[in-house]
């Protein structure tokens, strides 16, 4: 029951990454995006070096959210034409394998969109690596949290002719907390604070879980009716 | 205002009935007497001095505001559960959901402003980032996108369940953002605004309170009965657009 589940979430992410090897609009699209929100945030803190190592963190996490905000609109935009969306309800794949594929794809591209940031972080804001291990795991637990996140807003979103100005306004809000412990995390992980990491990434940890748990719940009855 | 015999003519439907017309007037006279008691009868306060007048209407709209959203996410969630099974498909749900949504928007925005200048009476700046002010925030903007949702344009019923999907996220994230900014705040710098906070409120300065949340309850009310209807009305027009445009496509058949 359970390797049925995750053998058609496999299925449903690899369609979507395959796409998206095809069309690599996170590659061309997105990853430089991501970068120029880093570029322009020097712009505005005047370049002032010590600022912006101090903001690095904050700022890493600020480009994740506003370009992944991309990557989970780019994800349920490929449903829309040709019928897809009825095609996938058709599938006889659960909306649970559904939910877990989807956000599944959407963390492969945000991972590869993170590391070009962290990157630039690292080149253009001067940052030290004070504990790889934390910056690991609170990479890879928010990332889940914000793509398990983003695949229930972005079925919440589908299909609807306004979905481009909604989409970020219901997630960014929702996402907020993992801004706020992924930022605190990483300011350990960097050696800018020397207060404890882990915490922060325990709670990631709860904030992931939960949406876990509603995604598989809602994401039924969110896919019936759009 | 029962179902089938005035959906023909909605034109002479109104959202006041001669209860709220009563309800509304009580609320006005309500809120006179607040004022009344609130700018004069009260005293100014040992320590805050005359912004404590501005809780009168900071406390008992956030009381309000958290009310309605707790309205909403039950109302949310019948319209889930037992919607189906009625014969207005779960309308009546959906539509208390939206009013009380509607309502708790608007008193949240008021606590909002109404602290700010408190703010910036007893602490000099308008914003704080503390964690109450933050998370106060942070859900005044998850229920804007909450409204967004339910002015969508999509058909009703399918934006009716998302509506209610995320009113109930909404609130599952309530003690997310509350906890991890909770979290975020002591970690990171001690609030130095507690001490005056919890002062505590005793004699005319509580009647008054307690008076002010009774007046704004009673607005709150008026609100969202006028709120209910109105989208009920809009709901009769949308269906009777529908029937309209069916019947003049079919009218275009016959004459051709």
């Amino acid at each position: 029951m359970m390797t049925e589940l995750f053998v058609d979430a496999a299925r449903v992410a690899r369609k979507d990454l395959l796409i998206e090897w095809r069309t690599r609009v996170t590659i061309n699209q997105v990853i430089p995006l991501g970068l120029l929100i880093e570029v322009v945030f020097a712009f505005a803190f005047d370049a002032n070096r010590s600022l912006l190592e101090q903001g690095a963190p904050g700022l890493f996490w600020v480009g994740v959210l506003f370009a992944g905000t991309l990557v989970v609109q780019r994800s349920f935009t490929v449903e829309g034409p040709d019928g897809i969306t009825d095609a996938l309800r058709l599938s006889g794949f659960r909306p649970g394998a559904m939910f877990l594929g989807k956000a599944a794809a959407i963390f492969v591209e945000l991972v590869v969109l993170e590391v070009a940031l962290l990157v630039g972080v690292v080149v253009l804001f001067d940052v030290g690596l004070s504990d790889p291990l934390l910056l690991v795991a609170t990479t890879v637990i928010g990332t889940a949290g914000f793509a398990l996140t983003g695949a229930i807003y972005g079925a919440l979103s589908l299909g609807v002719r306004v979905r481009e100005t909604l989409l970020p306004l219901l997630l960014i809000p929702v996402v907020a907390p993992i801004l706020l412990g992924g930022s605190r995390a990483l300011e350990a992980a960097f050696g800018i604070s020397t207060q404890p990491g882990w915490n922060w990434v325990g709670l990631l940890t709860v904030i992931t879980g939960v949406y876990a748990a509603i995604g598989l719940v809602a994401f039924g009855p969110l896919m019936e009716e759009s | 205002m029962s179902g089938a015999t005035d959906r023909g003519d909605s034109r002479h439907l109104m959202t006041s009935s001669v209860a709220t017309r009563i309800l509304g007037w009580v609320g006005l006279a309500a809120m006179a007497v607040m004022a009344l008691l609130g700018l004069v009868v009260s005293p100014r306060d040992r320590i805050q001095g005359e912004a404590v007048r501005l809780l009168y209407i900071h406390v008992p709209t956030i009381w309000v505001a958290y009310g309605s959203f707790v309205l909403t996410a039950v109302a949310s969630a019948l319209y889930l559960w037992r919607g189906s099974s009625r014969e207005d498909r779960g309308r009546h749900y959906d539509r208390i959901a939206g009013a009380a949504g509607e309502v708790a928007v608007l008193f949240l925005a008021l606590t909002l402003v109404t602290g700010m200048l408190w703010g910036r009476i007893t602490w000099g700046v308008f914003w704080q980032w503390d964690a109450r002010l933050t998370t106060t925030a942070l859900m005044f903007v998850s229920y804007l996108g909450y409204l967004a949702i339910r002015n969508m344009p999509a058909d009703i019923e399918a934006r009716s369940k998302r509506a209610a999907i995320a009113a109930l996220l909404a609130a599952v994230n309530i003690p997310i953002v509350h906890f991890s900014v909770e979290w975020w705040r002591t970690l990171h710098q001690k609030a130095s605004i507690r001490s005056d906070r919890n002062s505590e409120i005793t004699g005319d300065m509580f009647a008054t309170l307690m008076f002010s949340l009774l007046a704004f309850t009673l607005v709150a009310a008026w609100l969202m009965i006028h709120r209910y209807r109105l989208v009920r009305l809009e709901e009769i027009r949308e269906e009777e657009g529908l029937a309209l445009a069916v019947s003049a496509r079919r009218a275009e058949g016959v004459n051709a």
